[in-house]
């Protein structure tokens, strides 16, 4: 919390501090955040979370528990704490095409302050995920600000991150281990400004926009292209993904939420998305929340499309096509629905007076991908290559977590 | 147009914008009273009401789709193979 002022510093102590910062620093100063979404000069309640989550879809389970605790120390800061975990059970369409069928855990750590002096809220952390052949670091900041009789919340963040990139092998005796001939890097920057306002006495607005930049291996070391080879195999060969090593995105998005006259919400979002990799994409959301004696119930509605990458083929017509060649199923032309609903009882606790509140919540949510160009290459013997049906993505979510406030 | 006249309306012009540039200073008078925003205290109108379960969803999404930022939400890396 170095970007804190402390309380009580003088006027001219303040103003000798901001003279100490080069233009550079300043600026970077201005820049060192990152979006939290709630409205400035309020800090986080104190609440434990407890969640399962359940991922399964495309032959991919992805299950395990999430836990997040907030808590206040005094008036002007507030720490939090994380822990969330990834059990994975795959045998998707990438990895019977190319690999073979694996299990594995990712476990992730995030701590966070937030300090609140006046109507600014500094904001930091630090995430560390780790998995077998994959650790990725990040730091977040950002600084929010409330203005205009409090009707206005601007925020500025900064994400930075930093990846090691592995490839597992499996060897002779079954191990898995990490290939000694394959260690990459990544490195992330993210800058974000998020505006949020209150219009009406029953209408806010949230805009947000966010400028990432990757630099270093983006690939997926274990996924790979085909290419045509008329009269081998199936009719086409496999061969290494190549990636640029830079990406820079763009998104943007604009959210309204509404207070009805009969005590319930209804929300509408916006977010475009454009990156130099050429992929455009537009998400349309629309939420309804309604609570009911002690329930609260939600419903959600999400739609996605994108265009594919300049470099994304399902099927190259010979090898070495072009300099850059991938065909990343995230990087094909789509179009994805999301079906959400959700219920949160709550609840008191008896003989336990240190809880002010309690709530048991369950969500479930349906995805349905529908590709445009990624085919069911597992299928090449039977309708030959490039003929293959457009591959369909059904996925079910679940969530089910327990919320104490304290 | 003589000199003078051309003057006169320079320094009409430059008043004219340090009143306007004056008057984007000020702040300007909140149209929602404070006692008017009860509604914004009630959970419902929060755009992140359950941070933990709101972070999982956009994981999933995010690594299933070509778009990403713009949510709010701050997540880790992962391979997500």
């Amino acid at each position: 919390m170095q970007l804190a002022e402390r309380r009580g510093a003088s006027r001219e102590g303040r103003a000798q501090q901001v003279r100490l910062l080069s233009p550079f620093r300043r600026t970077l100063l201005a820049l060192c955040v990152i979006a939290a979404p709630a409205l400035g000069g309020v800090l986080p309640e104190d609440r434990a979370d407890v969640l399962w989550h359940d991922y399964n879809g495309g032959d991919i389970t992805v299950k395990g528990p999430s836990v997040l605790v907030q808590k206040k120390a005094g008036d002007s800061l507030s720490f939090s704490a994380g822990y969330y975990e990834d059990m994975i059970s795959s045998a998707s369409i990438d990895v019977k095409l190319s690999a073979s069928p694996y299990h594995e855990t990712r476990k992730q750590e995030n701590v966070g302050v937030e300090y609140l002096h006046g109507k600014t809220t500094y904001a930091m952390g630090y995430i560390h995920s780790k998995e077998p052949d994959y650790i990725a670091n990040t730091t977040f900041y950002s600084i929010s600000q409330d203005m205009f009789g409090d009707l206005t919340t601007v925020t500025l963040g900064y994400r930075r991150a930093w990846d090691q990139i592995y490839r597992d092998i499996k060897q002779p005796d079954g191990e898995i281990v990490n290939d000694p001939t394959f260690h990459e890097r990544a490195d992330h920057r993210g800058y974000t400004l998020s505006v949020s306002q209150i219009l009406t006495r029953n209408l806010i607005a949230d805009f947000n926009y966010e400028l990432l930049t990757d630099q270093g291996y983006l690939a997926n070391p274990y996924r790979k292209i085909r290419y045509l080879s008329p009269g081998q195999g199936n009719g086409f060969t496999l061969a290494d993904q190549i990636y640029p090593n830079t990406r820079t995105t763009n998104a943007a998005s604009l959210q309204l939420k509404e207070y009805l006259p009969w005590r319930a919400s209804v929300a509408g979002s916006y977010r475009f998305f454009r990156d130099t990799w050429g992929v455009v994409a537009h998400t349309v959301e629309a939420d309804y929340t309604h609570p009911w004696r002690h329930w609260v119930f939600d419903g959600m509605v999400r739609w996605y499309r994108q265009t594919h990458a300049d470099f994304y083929s399902d099927l190259f017509p010979y090898a070495n096509y072009q300099n850059f060649m991938a065909r990343d199923r995230e990087l094909a032309s789509f179009t994805d629905w999301t079906f959400g609903v959700a219920a949160s009882y709550q609840f008191n606790v008896p003989g336990a007076p240190w809880i002010s509140k309690s709530s048991a919540n369950v969500r479930f949510d349906h995805l349905y991908i529908d590709y445009k160009d990624f085919r069911n290459a597992l299928l090449a013997s039977e309708y030959g290559a490039g003929n293959e049906p457009l591959y369909k993505l059904n996925a079910n979510i679940f969530q089910v977590f327990v919320s104490i406030w304290f | 147009m003589s000199s003078s006249r051309r003057i006169r309306l320079t320094r009409a012009l430059t008043a004219a914008a340090l009143l306007a540039a004056l008057a984007g200073c000020s702040a300007p008078t909140p149209w929602v009273k404070p006692y008017e925003r009860e509604h914004f205290a009630d959970p419902i109108m929060s755009f992140n009401r359950d941070p933990i379960s709101s972070v999982y969803l956009d994981h999933v999404l995010e690594s299933r789709e070509g778009a990403r930022g713009a949510t709010g939400a701050v997540g880790g890396g992962c391979g997500c193979n």
